[in-house]
């Protein structure tokens, strides 16, 4: 067994409204930053995995993201995994 | 009388008005903690408002795994009557017993206040009292109320009149079709964004809520008289 660093990053599915997303780009635009567009706001979860390899870590975390970390129907996720 | 079971999660918040609502319809209500693991006989489960978990990581997406949440799924797929309310709805969604999701309000705001539903479909528990296309006032108070649903299973809900309330004129969250509820194919799983136990009294500023707690009586009360009849006058014990 190995500890393991993982990084999901989970995002609201392309094509659905981000209003979060959208606000703070017209935030950015109000500031001045009017080369911004494509706003898109998710969230980062950092977990700590003990597994048996990096593979093993990965599809641990893959369940995670299937159970609970993302809604199928409304986000996408990524996974990173790093040997602490 | 029905026995109604209302489960209470960490952060519920209508608990006790969902409870109340229920028993004003002539229901035998009692709140049910979500730590425990049995329905207490209920013939009816009612998942009431609030913020479960504080809405952590989203709505519903942790108490769908409190452990009387099982006992919920089974009491589903037995047939017997579910309704979710506001939070309620979005657990049912994240519980994978009613379709779609429930996502941030289009105008980012919370949304407080009454608005206008027309009642869709007549043929579920909890709105067999209503006519169908009738309009009702009933506030919405969510933050995460916009309902969505992927192309196929939005045309999938339309296709089998699965849309139980839509909004009227005023689309307060940026809800798919104008969802405001919908039930699943069997019917009995019933899921609402806006608040009827918030409307079931004139002193609460209207009665358009009352008939869904009164359509589960009433169901049952015709439930009763069709096995009197079914069973030549002599009560079947239902």
């Amino acid at each position: 067994m190995a500890a393991f660093r993982i990084e999901v990053r989970v995002m609201p599915r392309a094509g659905l409204l981000d209003p979060q997303g959208l606000a703070v780009e017209h935030a950015l635009h109000a500031l001045g930053f009017r080369e911004t567009s494509g706003v898109r706001m998710g969230k980062h979860l950092v977990l700590q995995v003990d597994a048996a390899s990096p593979d093993d870590a990965q599809a641990r975390a893959k369940a995670m993201c299937d159970r609970l970390l993302a809604n199928p129907v409304t986000e996408d996720y990524q996974i990173a995994v790093e040997t602490v | 009388m029905r026995r109604v079971a209302v489960v209470v999660f960490p952060g519920s918040n209508c608990d006790q008005d969902t409870a109340d609502a229920a028993r004003a319809a002539g229901s035998d209500a009692y709140l049910v903690w979500h730590r425990e693991s049995d329905l207490r006989q209920a013939d009816a489960v009612i998942l009431p408002g609030g913020f479960s978990y504080g809405d952590y990581l989203r709505s519903g997406a942790i108490a769908r795994f409190s452990p009387i949440m099982p006992a919920v799924a089974e009491h589903a797929r037995a047939g017997g009557p579910v309704l979710g309310i506001c939070n309620g709805f979005q657990i049912l969604c994240e519980a994978g017993l009613l379709p779609g999701g429930l996502m941030r309000n289009a105008r980012l705001k919370f949304q407080s206040r009454p608005v206008r539903v027309r009642v869709e479909a007549a043929d579920t528990p909890f709105t067999g009292l209503y006519r169908p296309g009738e309009e009702l006032e009933i506030p919405v108070a969510n933050g995460d109320g916009r309902y969505v649903a992927d192309t196929q299973t939005a045309a999938e809900l339309e296709a089998r009149a699965q849309v139980v309330w839509r909004y009227v004129g005023d689309n307060p969250n940026g809800s798919t079709n104008e969802i405001a509820g919908i039930c699943n194919t069997g019917r009995n799983v019933v899921g609402i964004m806006p608040h009827p136990e918030r409307r079931n009294a004139p002193a609460l500023g209207g009665t358009d809520g009352a008939r869904i707690f009164l359509s589960l009586e009433a169901g049952h009360a015709t439930q009763l008289a069709g096995a009197v009849r079914a069973g030549g006058g002599h009560h079947a014990g239902v």
